[in-house]
């Protein structure tokens, strides 16, 4: 199943983390196209939070995931809609779904 | 399991609004985010018909969004407002490229006129050679300090009655917050008014003042504005990122915690005896001080005279001697020149 991740994350830390390096400046929007492997189960935005935090974030998970959800502060947008009205960590992910994530910690 | 728009129940809503709680389609919350900083304005009186009114624009989405929506309002409501975006260039190489390229293109896109002013013009230091003399650990105290100052200075370059920025409610419950932390009665006092005219000689306004930081984001976002961001690059405050995620935690558990610790500010009545500073003017530039030398100047005088460390910490008892070209005493000087980096 592949799923666009774009992630729109206004904090440089933050954005240091995911992008591995240590370039300050961004262009504002990143996006990853990955695949997950598949699954008997259908994924779960629960699940894909720990697929990145093992995949993709080397340093400091802290900054984006608490607990085994998304820091506070970090809004989460499904196919452009807030995550809040699509079932938060339960929405049940979909062939080419969009995820966003957006922080606006310290983001002036 | 998409939930339709609660205001027209029509189209699919994109949002949950933390102030309401009310699921909005994107041109019902267009509607009703423009329509409440409408209405922030009006009822606090914020403008007059043919004022000049300064947008403090840093690129970043706060100012970005305020200047959208003066823009956006002033037309439909006839303010009569001759909007003009003032920028504030630090002298930090890198940092300020890419957030001033997005004023320029936001200038373009808002057909509002823009001025740049830099640190170099106002103070002849740009941050980066603040950054060599005083090191990494101390100079968030003068980027605080010049910034606050900058944008009052080039507004008065520009002859503007008033200046506007960008912060938003969480800004100001985080403010509110920090402000009972430290037990700063007078700032705390202050801090929740929506004009304040205290800190200079124009006036500043916070037309964004009720507006949450998440709709800020989501409006930029589907709006698609452009704008920018980055921290500034030299340290944030520690303490300031605690505050700021300690509100964010409650905002998680109820999303009217930010309302609330507003209101709590506004609503606080602070007992009469409580000794508040006198205000004074700085006898060198003639801005708003509780000093002799406004906090500014001290930093500049230390800064041109090689003592960095001068103004940061409490060195009141040596202004007298600047304002009067005193020498320092030997072990005065040793104090002062100490950098720890
Ligand atoms: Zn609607
Ligand atoms: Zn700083
Ligand atoms: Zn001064």
């Amino acid at each position: 199943m592949r799923v666009q991740w774009f992630c729109f994350f206004l904090s440089c830390l933050t954005r240091r983390v995911l992008r591995g390096g240590a370039e300050l400046l961004f262009d504002g929007i990143k996006q990853h196209q990955v695949t997950l492997p598949n699954q008997s189960n259908p994924w779960d935005i629960r699940q894909l939070l720990v697929w990145i935090r093992h995949n993709l974030l080397k340093e400091r998970p802290e900054l984006f995931i608490q607990g085994d959800t998304v820091r506070p502060g970090i809004l989460v947008l499904i196919n452009d809609a807030d995550w809040e009205l699509m079932g938060e960590l339960d929405y049940q992910l979909e062939d080419k779904d969009n995820i966003v994530f957006i922080s606006t910690l310290h983001g002036g | 399991m998409p939930v339709n728009c609660s205001s027209c129940e029509e189209r699919r809503a994109v949002l949950r609004r933390p102030k309401t709680g009310h699921s909005l389609c994107k041109d019902c919350f267009f509607h009703a985010f423009e329509e409440e900083i409408h209405h922030t304005i009006v009822s606090a009186k914020l403008f007059n018909p043919g004022e000049k009114v300064g947008i403090g624009a840093s690129g970043g989405k706060d100012s970005t969004v305020l200047a959208h929506v003066l823009k956006v309002l002033n037309e439909r409501y006839a303010y009569g407002l001759d909007l003009i975006l003032v920028s504030v260039d630090e002298g930090i190489s890198g940092y300020r490229d890419d957030s001033l390229e997005t004023v320029k293109r936001n200038q373009q896109q808002y057909e509002l006129p823009l001025k740049i002013v830099s640190y170099q013009e106002l103070y002849g230091w740009t941050m980066d050679q603040i950054v060599k003399q005083v090191g990494l650990k101390n100079n968030c105290t003068f980027c605080g300090v010049f910034r606050r100052q900058a944008l009052d200075r080039g507004a008065m370059m520009l002859g503007v009655n008033k200046i506007c920025t960008g912060h938003n409610a969480d800004d100001i419950a985080e403010t509110v917050l920090m402000n009972f932390l430290r037990g700063d009665i007078a700032r705390l006092r202050r801090c929740t008014s929506i004009t304040t005219g205290s800190e200079g000689a124009i006036p500043r306004c916070k037309p964004l003042k009720y507006a949450y930081e998440k709709e800020i984001v989501l409006y930029a976002y589907f709006k698609k504005l452009d704008y920018f961001s980055t921290e500034c690059i030299y340290s944030p405050n520690a303490y300031r990122g605690h505050a700021r995620a300690f509100l964010k935690d409650l905002e998680a558990i109820r999303p009217s915690s930010i309302m609330d610790i507003i209101h709590s500010g506004e609503n606080l009545s602070v007992k009469e005896d409580v000794r508040m500073p006198v205000q004074g003017t700085c006898t060198r530039c003639g801005y708003i001080s509780s000093q002799s030398l406004c906090k500014a100047c001290v930093l500049l005088e230390g800064l041109n005279r090689g003592l960095p460390k001068l103004g940061i910490g409490k060195h009141h008892k040596l202004h007298h001697k600047l304002l009067s070209q005193e020498p320092l005493s030997e072990q005065e000087e040793r104090k002062l020149k100490a950098v720890d980096f």
